[in-house]
């Protein structure tokens, strides 16, 4: 907004760099160990969500506790739409996006009456009632625990108009417009919207409704003295920041076509905090930083176990193997969990800004040749991008 | 009439949990204004000082089996046992009441410990990062007790004598067929001790008198030159052992399992909210009021009309608590208008 | 004399039992600084925030220009015209001052509920020449961009009248506007109001010194114990016993 030296172009520049590296993905995470298409497709999504949270959470400052909840809906609307229309996932995605936005306006308009905590836990008691309405009395729509499924019965109207009504042996897998939705096209497919979702977020950043969101965050009664009504963007945001989840959520059954409560339930919703916290909430890539990083370490890590660990530490002697392997072993495999929520303390408690504010505080300490001091705002968008 | 009395009992011990719970939450909340989403956890660390302590009474050592007389058999007898004969066995059987012992002193120390440690430095900071704090927390815990104990719930005994049911229909007229387990009229009676002793010692004692002081105007009360922060400090110690002994209390009612702290916490939450954040007596009349609704929604008669109902009742009526009463049942004004 | 745009008529306003304003009457004329005094809990502060919204009068009415204030919401009496000054700054603490200025500018067209960054540059231009001016009035310039968290009380007060008089008020109030300063930043301030004065701004200002109202009000008010217990031109108000013993008196 302040950069006022030729903003756009250095924002194009922002974007086809982050294009390069979304789409070199496969080529650059190779050496370590990141490069099948499963994961690149998580790094994908959950991106996409997180870009989101940030659009409410990073402009805003509205902590919510119940993002799940549109992840969820986008996922159900998903395979609801590969079941009775066609395997095709454009219609898929749009019906995602559409669900999850209805369902944010009907939240939004509710829980942004109140502000702070009392935002939170309204934002988490929805999320809590669709979660365990997905598992009793939604059971016809959502399967309930089972989760729901694909199956050959399925009438798939469009599909059935199109060609001459004969099923293949097995499930029909999801496509666009014949192309094979999983592996590497199915990256790709949630590579180019996750670079769409990017640049739809600059474009948030950078314009007066960005602002104005900053400005609510930084001092609501100021906002609402200088004459604006905070509800209708605050609305907005909230919707935007939905529709995206509700993406995420129906890429995830794009590539996966199966939809489960367990997307909707609180510890999700947790997660994308985490991961906007973690890269650095209010920047623009932090957030897809820190879903990269805690979906590559979460499959990384969970995948040790105690054999591959003494394996590791064969090196060591072994009665201390017999000593380390056991600590270390806490830390992974299964354990995962509780190097996520330590690295999550380590986060909010040393650097609440996220390994973004962490970057940019080492690149001014170079930049000043040691002393830090005030930083300019120039620096901060720069070091931000 | 049966229906609905046994409905309300049912409700109440949830009821004496949550309030248990809230009562902490609100308490921390009130007087250090901290958004503790660790606090369920606290309460999973004393439902696992009792797990703890079972296991330590009955450690076991192998000993002839008497009873088998036609050849050398073995059993697993406890020390306890062997040691001290019935005593050893009474204090087996009563191992859930006698774990508060060692709940009260680990919860003190687990309280002091978090208090200093970590909480002292999340006063200045906003609500948002204390909630993220404290949630990483509750996960590490949570995460812990995990690698510990398995992920399975383990099922605690109430001492033999209290196992049956208490014939409380009798009791108020209502017939024969209204039957109440005793662990849960004990549950009961006990998290009412712990609430009037909480109040007691807030009303009642000059320490408490600085503490409620501190409540409303923490600025004033420090310039006073009282240390403020040290008395902060036991706050935050008493609300963990309230938490903690709230859940070596319950685990004879449900198998504790490693997030049963954060089943409760969410719900311990919507409570302190509907009660209004920072009122004690609001956390503890909506921890019973949300018990007995939750019980009534899980009647069958109810949920024929409003299938589901059970599943949400407890958020929907949050919900509709904070729209029309932002500030809860009996919330403050001037506490979290932001 | 100008035209009446603010009235106050028969304004109530209790807290829990305790009388902050009763029967409050006021009359502010276009183009003129109105100053209000009183000693401290006269209930200065409260009369400001029932007219911004604030605060809801128990009984009367505030009509500004015509309009009736009383029930509109911050934002829409905002929009009619009316800036507030605060005690405490009420800023973006974390945010550049040439932001902290273009927030309000925009905000006030509402026209920026729009997510088009190209029809923004063509504004923008436009926008911050006359945010720069304005920080240039307040003095600030050089300083735009710093964080305003970082700045001086003083120079955060001059930022927030900044970021109020680019929204071009009809009516100003400040509240205190001078507090806490030390005698040179009150001078600068006194020059800088005197300079908007020129502009035919209406102003309300809430005033402690003594020196501050006499040298910028027009009109002044005296408020004791939620009463208006006189008005009129400074010097008439200066020499009025009732005034002196509530007040002045009271203060020498």
């Amino acid at each position: 907004m302040t950069n006022t030296k030729k903003p756009l172009l250095n924002d194009a520049f922002v974007v086809i760099i982050f294009a390069a590296a979304i789409l070199a993905m496969p080529i650059w995470l190779d050496p370590i160990g990141g490069n099948y298409p499963d994961l690149l497709q998580k790094f994908a999504i959950y991106g996409i969500f997180a870009i989101g949270f940030n659009i409410l959470f990073g402009l805003t400052g509205y902590l919510s506790f119940g993002h799940a909840a549109f992840l969820g809906v986008g996922s159900y609307a998903a395979v609801w739409s590969f079941k009775l229309l066609t395997m095709n996932v454009l219609p898929a995605v749009v019906f995602g996006v559409l669900f999850a936005g209805i369902l944010a306006a009907i939240i939004g308009f509710l829980s942004l009456r109140r502000t702070g905590i009392y935002f939170s836990i309204l934002t988490l008691a929805f999320a809590q009632m669709s979660y365990n309405l997905a598992y009793s009395v939604l059971t016809p729509i959502t399967n309930g625990e089972t989760g729901l499924q694909l199956a050959r019965s399925d009438p798939r109207i469009l599909d059935s108009l199109f060609s001459d009504g004969s099923v293949g042996a097995g499930l029909p897998s999801t496509d666009l417009f014949g192309e094979t939705m999983s592996g590497y096209p199915g990256f790709y497919f949630c590579a180019v919207l996750l670079i769409i979702c990017f640049y739809i977020s600059l474009r948030i950043f950078r314009s007066p409704f960005g602002l104005m969101l900053k400005g609510i965050k930084s001092n609501q009664n100021r906002m609402k003295y200088t004459g604006l009504n905070t509800r209708p963007y605050m609305l907005t945001a909230f919707i935007i920041s939905g529709m995206y989840a509700g993406l995420a959520g129906s890429l995830l059954a794009v590539t996966d076509p199966l939809a489960g409560a367990e997307r909707m339930q609180w510890t999700a919703s947790g997660e994308v905090v985490l991961m906007t916290i973690l890269g650095g909430a209010g920047t623009l890539v932090g957030p897809m930083l820190g879903a990269g990083l805690i979906k590559y370490f979460e499959n990384i890590f969970s995948s040790f176990d105690d054999n591959v660990l003494t394996q590791a530490f064969s090196f060591l002697p072994d009665s201390v193997v017999e000593f380390v392997v056991p600590v270390v072993g806490l830390f992974v495999g299964s354990g995962w969990h509780l190097t996520l929520g330590l690295l999550f303390m380590i986060i909010v408690i040393f650097l609440p800004g996220g390994l973004v504010e962490g970057f940019r505080r080492i690149v001014n300490y170079f930049r000043s040749g040691g002393k830090t001091k005030p930083q300019s705002v120039e620096a901060h968008n720069q070091a931000g991008e | 009439m049966d229906a609905i009395f046994i409905q309300i009992l049912n409700g109440l011990d949830k009821g004496a949990a949550y309030a248990l719970i809230a009562l902490g939450l609100t308490l921390v909340f009130g007087t250090l204004g901290i958004v503790n989403f660790a606090h369920g956890a606290l309460f999973m660390l004393g439902a696992f000082c009792a797990v703890t302590f079972q296991k330590l009474v009955t450690i076991s050592v192998k000993v002839r089996d008497e009873g088998v007389t036609a050849f050398v058999a073995y059993k697993e007898q406890p020390y306890l046992e062997t040691w001290f004969g019935d005593t050893g066995r009474i204090i087996i059987d009563y191992s859930v009441p006698l774990s508060i012992l060692l709940a009260i002193p680990f919860m003190l120390l687990v309280g002091y410990v978090m208090e200093r440690g970590l909480i002292k430095h999340f006063y200045k900071r906003p609500h948002a990062e204390q909630i993220l704090v404290t949630f990483g927390l509750a996960i590490v815990i949570q995460e812990i007790i995990k690698a510990y104990f398995g992920a399975n719930p383990i099922p605690q005994p109430a001492p033999e004598i209290l196992a049956g049911s208490a014939n409380v229909g009798a009791w108020v007229g209502l017939g024969n067929n209204l039957v109440y387990p005793w662990w849960r009229l004990i549950y009961l009676c006990f998290s009412g001790l712990i609430i009037f002793s909480v109040f007691a010692f807030l009303q009642f004692t000059t320490y408490g008198m600085v503490v409620r002081a501190g409540m409303r105007d923490r600025e004033t009360v420090g310039l006073l030159g009282i240390n403020i922060e040290r008395r902060f400090t036991i706050v935050f110690a008493i609300a963990a052992v309230v938490a903690g002994v709230a859940g070596v209390m319950y685990t004879p009612i449900l198998p504790p399992d490693y997030h049963l702290g954060m089943d409760f916490l969410v719900l311990s939450f919507v409570v302190v909210v509907v009660g209004g954040m920072g009122s004690l007596g609001g956390a503890v009349l909506a921890g019973f009021l949300l018990g007995i609704v939750q019980s009534f929604a899980s009647m069958n008669e109810v949920k024929e009309i409003f299938p589901g109902i059970d599943q949400i009742i407890l958020y929907l009526v949050a919900v509709v608590i904070l729209l029309v009463l932002p500030r809860g049942l009996m919330g403050r004004a001037g506490v979290m208008d932001d | 004399m100008g035209d009446l745009v603010l009235h106050l008529e028969n304004i109530n306003k209790s807290f829990g039992g305790l009388s902050a304003l009763s029967d409050v009457n006021l009359h502010v004329e276009e183009g003129t600084t109105h100053a209000i005094i009183g000693p401290n809990g006269a209930g200065k502060s409260t009369l400001l925030n029932v007219c911004i919204g604030r605060l809801k009068p128990d009984t009367g009415a505030v009509t500004f220009g015509g309009e009736v204030l009383t029930g509109k919401q911050p934002h829409e009496i905002a929009q009619l015209g009316v800036a507030r000054v605060f005690q405490t700054p009420e800023i973006f603490q974390e945010m550049t001052l040439i932001e902290n200025v273009m927030i309000p500018a925009l905000s006030h067209r509402d026209g920026a509920f729009r997510l088009n960054a190209a029809e923004l540059l063509s504004r923008q231009g436009e926008l911050r020449d006359e945010a720069e001016h304005i920080l240039e009035d307040v003095g600030l310039k050089d300083m735009m961009r710093t964080e305003a968290g970082s700045l001086s009380r003083g120079d955060k007060r001059r930022l927030e009248l900044g970021m109020c008089l680019i929204l071009r008020p009809r009516l100003l109030l400040l509240d205190e506007p001078t507090a806490g300063m030390a005698r040179h930043d009150t001078n600068q301030t006194i020059e800088l109001l005197k300079k908007i004065k020129s502009r035919g701004m209406t102003k309300v200002i809430i005033e402690h010194d003594m020196h501050v109202v006499f040298s910028l009000a027009d009109k002044v008010s005296v408020l004791a114990r939620g009463q208006i217990i006189a008005g009129g031109d400074p010097q008439s108000v200066r020499e009025d016993p009732k005034v002196k013993e509530a007040y002045l008196g009271g203060a020498n």
